[in-house]
């Protein structure tokens, strides 16, 4: 079982059911459960909207686009039925928060979900979790049973004229498919590959129809802002970014665990307080803020606040809330390669650029881990890679090349190291023992 | 795996699926707009009962959704947790992506080749163990972790990994 974590500086809101038996309906309901439905209900999808709006809640998978204006794209009229898709293909490396969000309190994915849909007009929603989150399916399953059973879900739910359904799944390993247009091809029974946009889902989605598709967090949240009101989950974070969010922190720190924290929380007050600083006392060398796929940060730069907009103009991205911390022990050559090996494993092969990037980038980079590496291959490997970016028909190969060129930018004096054929001076660990995945 | 060799098509109404598992696909697929949609959930579920995607399980499935045995392998080949070939009673899967990397899953791998004598995607000849290393399974900040078939077990040390073996080498021989 997953460890719990807690620090006072937390405010917890998506995490104030953790290790509570939320995973009971009766104890759920006990915790204010499916009351912010019944609102929701009553008072129509103008009232969801507007609060959803006046929360400044922005999704958590990691572009951070606002949640109540993706819903206000829904068409209001369409003659495909339209569709709820909650993103828990939670696969970004350094993430686990949407993890302890099903294993504690699927309710609140199920309420959040039925929100969403009363929001848009859907009658269904899908409920979608990796594949390697399967024991965490049998709780989500259940959960969703139990919902049908009180009449939370069904036809006439809650004794209103609406009805919901709700189905779950998993994947069965795949990366690529937490890219939601290859989430919706993986949900209808294809190959996770992605889909070119526009049309975007909230118009042509799922089987054709209006889709509205969020991460599971997002969904999780939905319930406590209608519960508090909108402007006062607001006040909660900083300027333009609602709330509060899961913090992953892993790696190097004292107390890794995630931890719930105020949107603009202070980047380095995370590491030092919240996860009392770097294990053993040693120095930090780096931090990634949001997941394997953003930018690496120097000590120099951790002083901001953890939202979309600091960490944007920081140089990177707030993602999916992963905070890698690496202490001065790390070899950058290694990370970076471990970096590539994943996301060239996990690139789809739709897109040239990607599928043959990540495949060279990969080599390259093992190559000059080994101690065979050239002089030139360091501004090949950053050439490589800033002809990636922007032009594949999903983030993927984004995510790739933009590490990977900050790797090269930051730490381009441990890549000169490798060279004249010595091995990795940084890593205790022998050289080559990275097997292909 | 041959991409060729085509299992002979089931008769309508027979099954290679338990009747549990035979009654689960029937309802499987009513559940979504689409009968194909089933299809992730359906090969997840065979590998389960099978241990693996037999090209048997690949020809009923095909039939069940009235999508060619082509169409399920496409989607077969894609997916990293669907297989055609048998492994041990027990998957140990090692994760060394980023975060398991920094806590030692690398270490943990080595271990675990050296304890079971076997390599990535190897099984054990009493067929009770295979390892494999894989991808980032989400436990980041319990790092490091590994998954045996559908279990997760977090913060593990070269000891504590011995043991786990232990566990499961104790009831894989009951």
């Amino acid at each position: 079982m997953p460890r719990l974590v807690s620090h006072p500086d937390e405010v917890k809101i998506v995490s104030r059911r953790f290790g509570q038996g939320a995973t009971n309906i009766d104890r759920y309901l006990e915790l204010d459960g499916y009351t912010a439905v019944r609102q929701a209900i009553e008072k129509g999808p103008e009232w969801i909207v507007a609060e959803m709006k006046a929360s400044n809640l922005r999704g958590r998978g990691g572009a951070g686009f606002p949640t109540g204006m993706k819903w206000s794209f829904v068409p209001k009229q369409s003659e495909k039925p339209k569709y709820v898709l909650v993103n828990g293909d939670e696969s970004e490396p350094g993430t686990c928060k949407d993890h302890l969000i099903f294993l504690h309190d699927p309710h609140a994915v199920i309420e959040g979900c039925i929100i969403a849909g009363l929001a848009v007009g859907a009658k269904t929603g899908f409920i979608y979790l990796r594949g390697e989150y399967r024991y965490l399916l049998t709780i989500m399953e259940k959960a969703i049973a139990d919902a049908y059973a009180k009449g939370f879900l069904g036809k006439g739910i809650f004794g209103s004229s609406f009805d919901f359904e709700i189905i779950s799944q998993t994947g069965a390993g795949a990366y690529e498919v937490g890219e939601e247009s290859a989430l919706m091809e993986s949900l209808e029974g294809k190959r996770g590959i992605p889909r070119i946009r526009p049309p975007f889902p909230a118009v042509v989605g799922l089987y054709g129809g209006p889709t509205v598709i969020n991460n599971a967090e997002t969904i999780a949240s939905v319930s406590h802002i209608l519960n508090m009101g909108g402007e006062a989950y607001a006040k909660i974070g900083s300027n333009r970014n609602g709330g509060t969010r899961l913090f992953c922190i892993s790696g190097h720190a004292e107390r890794p665990g995630v931890y719930e924290l105020p949107m603009g929380y202070n980047l380095k007050k995370m590491i030092y307080e919240v996860a009392g600083g770097i294990r053993g006392g040693r120095e930090l060398k780096a931090v990634v803020p949001g997941g394997s796929s953003t930018p690496v940060l120097l000590p120099s730069e951790i002083d901001i606040g953890m939202d979309f907009d600091q960490v944007g103009k920081a140089g990177s991205m707030l993602g999916s809330g992963g905070v890698v911390v690496l202490d001065e022990t790390v070899c950058m050559v290694e990370f970076a390669l471990r970096t590539i090996q994943f996301y060239q494993h996990e690139s789809c092969g739709w897109c040239i650029p990607c599928r043959e990037g990540t495949d060279w980038l990969k080599k390259t980079l093992t190559r000059f881990h080994a101690g065979g590496g050239e002089a030139k291959d360091i501004d090949n490997i950053r050439y490589l890679a800033e002809n990636m970016l922007g032009r594949t028909f999903c983030p993927l190969g984004d995510a790739a090349a933009m590490p990977t060129i900050a790797f090269i930018k930051k730490f381009r004096q441990e890549f000169e190291d490798h060279l004249n054929g010595k091995p990795c001076p940084y890593a205790k660990r022998p050289v080559g023992e990275l097997v292909g995945v | 795996m041959s991409l060729t060799s085509i299992a002979e098509n089931p008769k309508p109404g027979s099954t290679i699926f338990s009747p549990e598992l035979a009654a689960r696909f029937d309802k499987l697929v009513t559940l979504y707009p689409r009968r194909r949609s089933a299809l992730i959930p359906m090969l997840l579920y065979a590998q389960d009962e099978i241990g693996y995607v037999s090209d048997a399980a690949i020809a009923e499935i095909a039939q069940r959704l009235d999508i060619t045995v082509l169409d399920v392998r496409n989607v077969l080949t894609y997916y990293s947790m669907l297989r055609t070939k048998p492994v041990g009673k027990y998957n140990v899967q090692v994760c060394t992506n980023i975060s398991c990397m920094l806590r030692g899953g690398q270490e943990i791998l080595a271990h675990c080749k050296d304890r079971l004598g076997i390599g990535h995607k190897e099984t054990t000849p009493d067929g009770l163990f295979s390892l494999e290393e894989v991808e980032c399974i989400g436990a980041c900040s319990w790092a490091p972790a590994v998954q045996v078939n559908y279990d997760f077990h977090e913060e593990l040390t070269p000891e504590s990994m011995d043991a786990l073996l232990d566990e499961y080498r104790s009831k894989g021989g009951q």
